[in-house]
């Protein structure tokens, strides 16, 4: 090996070039992002795709919202016209947005906890049994649109499988039409919804509470915990807060989304809109009248729904047990 | 002072548990469960049963003589339509497995530059990527449309395809886990002796972090399989298993029954298959804030 190569070896690694000069702020960026490339090149497809599919889009549904635009067209601006409009004269709106709310605040929550203590009820049994119960609780959110079931179960005439046994038991006289009926839609919906609403968030509690540390529930026990009740609020919850983050956003993002399940149990509308969700509204204005500019204004709606229930979230849970 | 006595389950001293609790538990599990399994239960049987059982009233909770036969006619009756039931199923294992393959290459790729190349930048990057977890792809329905037009996508396979590579949930998780599983000394080490990123990406972390991306690929390919038709597509021969299906059960009970137990038992098997490879993965999916 030659002097020079010697030397070279043991100059640091970082900046060979620069040796001498001082080190500014921009460049010490410069020589670290020359010395990473191969990680540029490596997010960069990815990359492409993430910002074609989801930022690009989130961006051009805030600008086009403040339009009017048919895609013949070049967009025309009107400002808040569209939202003005959504809030003040579209009644269907209102529907919409209240229905979106009412799935959101019954099923978001209530899976979340479900998903909780399902996962902390079977924490502490075998795990072949925890395994089945597991798969119990999971297969209906991957089980694609095994929810129609519900169509058959609650079908609306005498070979229906709860109409059937309320005619026999004398408790109605004649079927009742579940899913075309005001007074049964949107509970029945919310059920079906819960139903379907375990998925990941409860997969991420059962890993979580198996990682939690079981020297803290000695400790706890012998600083005078008394049931299991106090060991989750005091022990369980806190050490979870970072699984029970993720676990909300993914209830929260569900909660938001069951236009398919109103389409497919109750048909599209559903009678008198009275399962009519934001999801539907945007559909209708894209699909059906082709007005994007007012469709973006509703999608732009649901975006900032979905943050805001999503941080506010996450701030109420990141005081969990403090 | 008063001792407590002491339980002892699995060889293991029980602190804390009374067995009222315990019984309430049970109990809560129990009818829980009940109404969990039912729905899918009520499923298969209908699947099973032959017609006369089937338009029996009250329906029975269980089958008298089981039967194939739905499932015969499911892929031989609705074979011999225009386009047959096994296009539609031929579709969507397609657009599932090319949808799926894209996501793992992309997102495995992606997840080990974020967790170990440390470039400028990369924060940034990952704190998009947690926020995108929080929307839905109804917000994104729009300008991907426009994009699809544009493309000149509409009623091909690449509109159920391409944008799942884009999904971030996979990516998310396989990240997470390389934090928690690989230590920054394995990968310098490996630098060191002159090895490429590429190479520590195929040769050193992929294996190490099997659980990852066996998660990724699973919990992708169930997405894809469970999505509903897209609504640009309008060729029937480009349709998919699950868009068949709601058509099928308008004409025949038994044989939409039939085709959703089909739908449904390929993601599950798939689910149980890997449980414990999933449920490792989970463990490191916190979010820290």
């Amino acid at each position: 090996m030659t002097n020079a190569a010697a030397q070279k070896d043991v100059a640091p690694q970082n900046e060979p070039q620069h040796i001498g000069k001082p080190m500014t702020k921009g460049r010490y960026l410069r020589t670290q992002m020359k010395r990473t490339w191969p990680g540029y090149v490596m997010i960069t497809p990815f990359l492409i795709m993430f910002i074609a599919f989801t930022v690009v889009p989130v961006v051009l549904s805030i600008i086009l919202s403040f339009t009017s635009f048919n895609m013949l067209e070049f967009p025309e601006f009107k400002g808040l016209e569209n939202y003005v409009q959504l809030f003040l004269a579209d009644d269907l709106f209102i529907t919409a947005f209240s229905n979106t709310m009412l799935f959101a605040v019954t099923t978001g929550p209530a899976s979340f906890i479900l998903a909780f203590i399902v996962a902390w009820f079977i924490n502490e049994l075998s795990p072949r049994v925890r395994a089945f119960i597991t798969i119990i609780f999971y297969a209906p959110s991957i089980s694609a649109t095994a929810y129609t079931v519900f169509g058959v179960f609650f079908q609306g005439d005498i070979y229906g499988y709860v109409n059937g046994w309320l005619l026999k038991m004398g408790m109605i006289n004649e079927p009742i039409v579940f899913f075309k009926n005001t007074k049964y839609i949107v509970p029945l919906c919310i059920v079906v919804a819960l139903w379907t609403s375990l998925g990941t968030s409860f997969l991420s509690n059962i890993a979580g509470l198996q990682g939690v540390d079981r020297s803290l529930y000695e400790a706890g026990a012998i600083d005078g915990i008394k049931n299991r009740w106090q060991e989750a609020w005091y022990i369980t919850l806190p050490q979870m807060r970072p699984i029970l983050l993720f676990g909300a956003v993914m209830s929260i993002t569900r909660a938001f989304g069951f236009g398919a399940i109103v389409n497919v149990l109750c048909g599209n509308p559903s009678t008198d809109y009275v399962a009519w969700t934001l999801e539907h509204h945007l559909q209708e204005y894209m699909s059906v009248r082709f007005e994007y500019g007012y469709a973006s204004a509703i999608s732009v709606v649901l975006f900032f729904l979905m943050m805001a229930a999503n941080l506010l979230v996450q701030k109420f849970l990141s005081k969990v047990g403090e | 002072m008063a001792t407590k006595r002491l339980r002892i389950r699995n060889h293991r001293v029980v602190l804390n548990r009374s067995k009222g609790g315990d019984l309430g538990i049970t109990i809560f599990l129990l009818i829980l469960g009940v109404f969990m399994f039912i729905p899918l239960w009520y499923l298969i049987i209908t699947a099973l049963k032959p017609l006369g059982e089937r338009n029996m009233t009250p329906p029975l909770l269980y089958v008298i003589k089981p039967t194939m036969q739905n499932f015969i006619d499911l892929f031989t009756n609705m074979n011999s339509t225009w386009v047959p039931i096994t296009r539609y199923l031929f579709n969507t294992v397609i657009i599932s497995v090319a949808a799926t393959f894209g996501c793992l290459v992309l997102g495995s790729l992606t997840a080990y530059a974020l967790s170990k190349i440390k470039f400028p930048g990369r924060v940034a990057i990952f704190t998009m990527i947690r926020y995108s977890l929080m929307i839905s792809s109804t917000i994104t329905a729009i300008t991907n449309f426009f994009i699809f037009v544009w493309l000149g996508w509409l009623n091909t396979y690449w509109i159920s395809i391409v944008p799942v590579w884009a999904s971030t949930l996979g990516l998310y998780l396989m990240k997470q886990f390389i934090d928690s599983s690989v230590s920054d000394e394995m990968i310098e080490a490996a630098r060191i002796d002159g090895a490429s990123e590429l190479r520590i990406y195929w040769q050193i972390v992929m294996p190490l972090v099997k659980p990852a991306w066996l998660t990724l690929l699973v919990t992708t390919f169930q997405n894809v399989w469970n999505s509903g038709a897209s609504s640009y597509v309008w060729s029937e021969q480009l349709k998919t298993f699950n868009s068949a299906i709601s058509t099928i059960s308008t004409v025949s009970v038994g044989a939409g029954s039939a085709g959703s137990v089909v739908m449904m038992s390929v993601p599950i098997i798939f689910f149980i298959v890997n449980q414990a490879k999933i449920v490792e993965t989970m463990g490191s999916s916190g979010m820290k804030d």
